[in-house]
């Protein structure tokens, strides 16, 4: 449903090598997959919990920049090293220094570029791990979430059915959207579960 | 670039509008422009969609919902054997400690060593890098000399029977506690985990504090001089019983000097400025090498061994 709506936007103006429906495609599938094992990393070098999806926003757009003029291959000791030199950035900026860096910064060099356990996910496996997202959300958001996606039931329907506002259940929904991006993306790491 | 939190807001209000039946070509136009604006937006966009659009299967894949949990009943076994191994291990450590015929009896660990020795009452004491002390654990009473260095307590209470640490002039008495006791040239640090425990001057008559659970009290020649902590910061202190030295904005001079107690190879930060520098962390206690590789590639200091030195400056 998205690649329809995005489409307008294909090429559009794009001044690099690569097509933004490339770019696009390219980061849900190779890149997004990375992302709880990124997490994990910056979890672990960077002792601000408040920072890490700052951080996580960070490398994101210092690799969307990159593979806009060519994508890099192979891709997870590429998007590694991004994360390394922004914690070395960030550690020089503010003068406190994260000691697990060393030891992980040096094993970085021998990263090889295997698929994640999230590139090779049977049905079985997605339907477990998306209910199990589903089954981390506040329950009020659960249940928005269940009736709009899985159910099919028209905002204004769920609104009456719950007792809330329209806008409410939009409220909901943008929150449940959010949380299932983190559960489902950034692995333990990305949330509190 | 910041307010990562701020862009996923306005990315899933987006993205929840869209969804609705009244999106019109002038919203597409809005949303097109916030897409355009920066690269973040973009991509947070990208991937609240893509995690949305999953969801979709979750409706179609929902009714071949697998039932099946049927592994158990291997596991308690696994864990009766081990219980049967922790009670044993204890029995040893017990019988190795306390020895009724020997009442006195030194302990002492080398450099980067660290030892437990649990006694017959059931208390304990761990000693930390370059300890040496000194017991009497009779019926009639518990005394514990702690000659140099550094060791935890955790303590079978009795009151009819205290069980007293001395350190050079000082004397702690254990009110029911867990607590560690550090020895050092001129001072001695005293800090409680659990319970209370009385610390004054050996000699009698003297001025007697009573330390409670959180509290921390360095002592210097005659003054006594007692803080608060919070328990994560008490638990970064007595990280040294997990072998690991923790440091939460430490400064690099300080952190420095903390290892060197573990190890053999010195630490020496040759420029006084760079004790300014702060770091956190955790380290191995033995892994004066990685701190010295952290200064080098991470502060981009110079590093230098000489002989049983490694030398840190700009």
């Amino acid at each position: 449903m998205a690649e329809t709506r995005d489409t307008s936007r294909d090429n559009a103006g794009s001044p690099g090598v690569v097509s933004r429906a490339e770019l696009r495609a390219w980061f849900i599938a190779e890149v997004l997959p990375l992302e709880a094992a990124l997490m994990q990393f910056l979890q672990h070098n960077w002792r601000n919990k408040n920072d890490l999806a700052d951080l996580r926003q960070d490398v994101y757009v210092r690799v969307y920049e990159a593979a806009k003029k060519e994508v890099p291959h192979p891709v997870k000791p590429f998007v590694f090293a991004v994360a390394r030199n922004l914690i070395i950035d960030r550690v020089r900026r503010e003068q406190i220094v994260p000691i697990e860096a060393v030891a992980d910064l040096n094993s970085l060099g021998v990263a090889k570029d295997e698929p994640g356990p999230d590139r090779v996910v049977a049905a079985r496996d997605e339907l477990r791990k998306l209910q199990a997202a589903l089954d981390h959300l506040p329950p009020r958001a659960r249940e928005v979430v269940t009736l709009r996606r899985i159910e099919g039931v028209p905002r204004r329907e769920i609104a009456s059915r719950m007792g809330i506002t329209e806008d409410t259940v939009a409220e909901h929904l943008s929150a449940g959207m959010r949380a299932l991006a983190d559960l489902l993306y950034g692995g333990p790491f990305g949330r509190e579960l | 670039m910041n307010g990562a939190g701020e862009i996923e807001l306005r990315a899933s209000q987006w993205l929840e509008r869209r969804d609705r039946e009244d999106w019109s070509g002038a919203d597409q136009e809005a949303l097109d422009a916030w897409l355009d604006a920066s690269p973040a937006h973009e991509i947070a966009y990208w991937r609240l969609d893509a995690a949305w659009e999953r969801t979709d299967r979750l409706a179609a894949l929902r009714s071949a919902r697998p039932e099946s949990e049927a592994r158990r009943a291997s596991l308690p076994l696994i864990a009766k054997i081990a219980a049967a191994f922790i009670v044993l291990a204890a029995l040893g450590g017990a019988y190795l400690g306390f020895t009724p015929r020997a009442s006195e009896r030194t302990f002492a660990t080398e450099l980067g060593g660290r030892e437990t020795v649990s006694f017959g009452d059931g208390s304990q004491i761990e000693l930390n890098t370059d300890t040496v002390l000194r017991t009497r654990m009779t019926t009639a009473e518990r005394t514990v000399w702690l000659e140099k260095g550094e060791a935890f307590f955790r303590v079978r209470h009795d009151a009819a029977d205290p069980f007293i640490v001395i350190a050079g002039d000082h004397r702690i008495t254990d009110l029911g506690t867990e607590f560690s006791v550090r020895r050092s040239p001129g001072a001695l640090k005293v800090a409680v985990l659990d319970g209370r425990v009385r610390l004054g001057s050996s000699e009698a008559g003297s001025a007697q504090h009573v330390l409670i659970s959180g509290q921390v009290a360095a002592a210097t020649g005659d003054s006594i001089v007692v803080t608060r902590r919070s328990k994560a910061a008490l638990a970064n202190e007595l990280s040294w019983r997990r072998g690991v030295l923790v440091f939460d904005e430490t400064a690099l001079g300080e952190a420095a000097a903390e290892l060197n107690r573990y190890n053999r190879e010195q630490l020496v930060i040759a420029d006084p400025s760079l004790s300014r520098l702060v770091i956190a962390g955790s380290l191995p206690t033995n892994d004066i090498e990685g701190f010295a590789r952290l200064a080098q590639t991470v502060l981009g200091l110079h590093v230098e061994h000489r002989g049983n030195d490694i030398v840190i400056s700009r």
